[in-house]
């Protein structure tokens, strides 16, 4: 196995401030506008940038929901592991809500197209949006892509890109892993 | 996550502490599910579950097929009196016709002890025991066992009555599994002809006197007269056993703490419990029943991702 560091802590916090100033830019107080953390790794990253936002621009208070995807995914019985559920955390209506998903890495599509349906049982949101760290190229099974991204990653189909995040790892960090060397 | 231990859910009996922590754990995030605005998943869209109830039932069919359309499953439902089984088909030949169907799933009630056993044996289903005669009605417990670990905290170490007619008691058997599975101490009150003999061999106790067991407990789960099963009298009359095993509010009241109160339904308001006790505070029944919905489609999902 090998690893490669594709970005290091300070690259991430550089990448972070520059996301957190391109949704100013787009919602300005965020009053109709909420973060929802995919479950599970999407979630560190909508909470920094609620914190960066918030602390760093001056925003008010910014509405955020965890979304777990497990129930509405489409590989139900067609994988060797379990599929593990997370906790929903989605204490507000999203009914005519801009909403913007927040996810580490954007590899297949899958699972945006699974929190596509899954937010639906929330309300109807007026407009989806899509941010995330990483965006996978050509990677895609899916005609998705994102609204907001970090850094593009072009990397093959055995390698795994693994973002770490302070609050669970220790430090922040963006990884390429091969398992085949 | 990791998976169940068992590919059907016949009883308490034949799954272990993780089957049931795994469960609870699963019905926690479907409870969630189940109070969305929207509360349907597409998890189970092309899985087809058959309902056969051989004996009647309302709560339990009801709260099986809500589970089951919640999770996006294709469901048909049958009861004995509509079926074939009136005609003489033996219960092996009903199934494997449904099964020829191309069903995933069975979920059977039946008036004979192991009857889902013996089919779980002889058809290429998954089988769910919906309750079968005197033996188990593992959901049920399950239901019981989650809505204590929800107002209590925790099942272990929580000390559990259950009042009532045990001989005949497949909800009596499942959750006495159940419950010292995960610790609890459990007793057991009733009239002496409706006590088994053997019960105390499954680590349990027996109180004849339901004061001195309220007196003891945190949990009361007070089960309903079952008529239908009485082929003899076990006691004179419904008006005596009201009176030495009927909880009603001055008995509670007069206890000076308050313990739990369940009741797997249907009641017989005025004998096992009166409506009063039924409708208060401290009774957890309605709790049971909305806790059944996601108990059921735990079981069920995890059931389904064991499914090749």
């Amino acid at each position: 196995m090998t690893q490669k560091v594709l970005l290091n802590s300070k690259e991430v916090n550089i990448i972070l401030n520059r996301l957190a100033c391109q949704l100013i830019e787009k919602h300005l107080d965020f009053s109709d506008t909420v973060l929802v953390g995919i479950q599970p790794r999407g979630t560190f990253l909508a909470e920094r940038l609620k914190e960066l936002l918030e602390k760093e621009y001056n925003t008010p208070e910014i509405t955020i929901g965890y979304l777990d995807i497990t129930f509405f995914r489409d590989d139900f019985r067609r994988t060797d592991k379990p599929l593990e559920a997370n906790k929903t955390k989605i204490n507000f209506i999203v009914e005519n809500k801009k909403v913007i998903f927040i996810d580490d890495v954007l590899f297949t599509g899958r699972s945006i197209r699974s929190a596509l349906t899954a937010i639906q049982s929330f309300g109807r949101p007026s407009e989806i949006e899509l941010l995330v760290l990483i965006d996978r190229r050509f990677s895609r099974n899916l005609p998705i892509q994102p609204d907001y991204r970090g850094r593009q990653v072009d990397a093959i189909n055995n390698e795994k890109v693994k973002v770490n995040w302070k609050e669970n790892e220790g430090e922040d960090g963006v990884f390429l892993i091969n398992n085949n060397q | 996550m990791s998976e169940l231990s068992v590919n059907h859910l016949l009883g308490i009996k034949y799954i272990n502490k993780n089957d049931i922590d795994l469960i609870f754990e699963t019905a926690d995030h479907f409870k969630e599910v189940i109070n969305r605005p929207i509360k349907k998943v597409p998890s189970l869209r092309d899985i087809t579950i058959a309902n056969i109830f051989f004996e009647n039932s309302t709560r339990t069919k009801l709260s099986f097929e809500l589970a089951q359309k919640r999770l996006s499953a294709d469901v048909i439902s049958f009861s004995a009196a509509q079926s074939s089984v009136k005609k003489g088909e033996t219960l092996i030949d009903t199934v494997n016709n449904i099964l020829s169907m191309k069903v995933d799933m069975v979920v059977m009630r039946h008036a004979n002890p192991g009857a889902a056993y013996f089919l779980s044996k002889n058809v290429k289903a998954s089988i769910v025991n919906a309750g079968d005669g005197a033996h188990e009605h593992p959901t049920q417990a399950l239901l019981d066992s989650y809505s204590i670990r929800e107002r209590l905290g925790d099942v272990a170490g929580k000390k559990v009555v259950i009042v009532g007619d045990i001989l005949h008691s497949r909800v009596a058997l499942s959750n006495i599994y159940a419950l010292k599975m995960q610790g609890a101490e459990v007793k057991v009150c009733g009239p002496k002809t409706l006590i088994p003999r053997y019960i105390e061999s499954l680590g349990v106790t027996v109180e004849p006197n339901l004061r001195k067991a309220l007196e003891w407990c945190d949990v009361a789960n007070m089960l309903r007269v079952q008529n239908e099963r009485l082929d003899v009298n076990y006691f004179p009359s419904t008006r005596e056993y009201a009176q030495q095993y009927g909880l009603d509010k001055t008995l509670l009241d007069s206890l000076n703490k308050e313990i739990v109160i369940m009741h797997p339904g249907p009641i017989n308001r005025g004998v096992e419990i009166t409506s009063e006790v039924a409708d208060s505070q401290q009774s957890v029944i309605l709790n049971q029943v909305e806790n059944g919905v996601a108990i059921r489609m735990a079981v069920i999902y995890l059931l389904a991702s064991k499914i090749q």
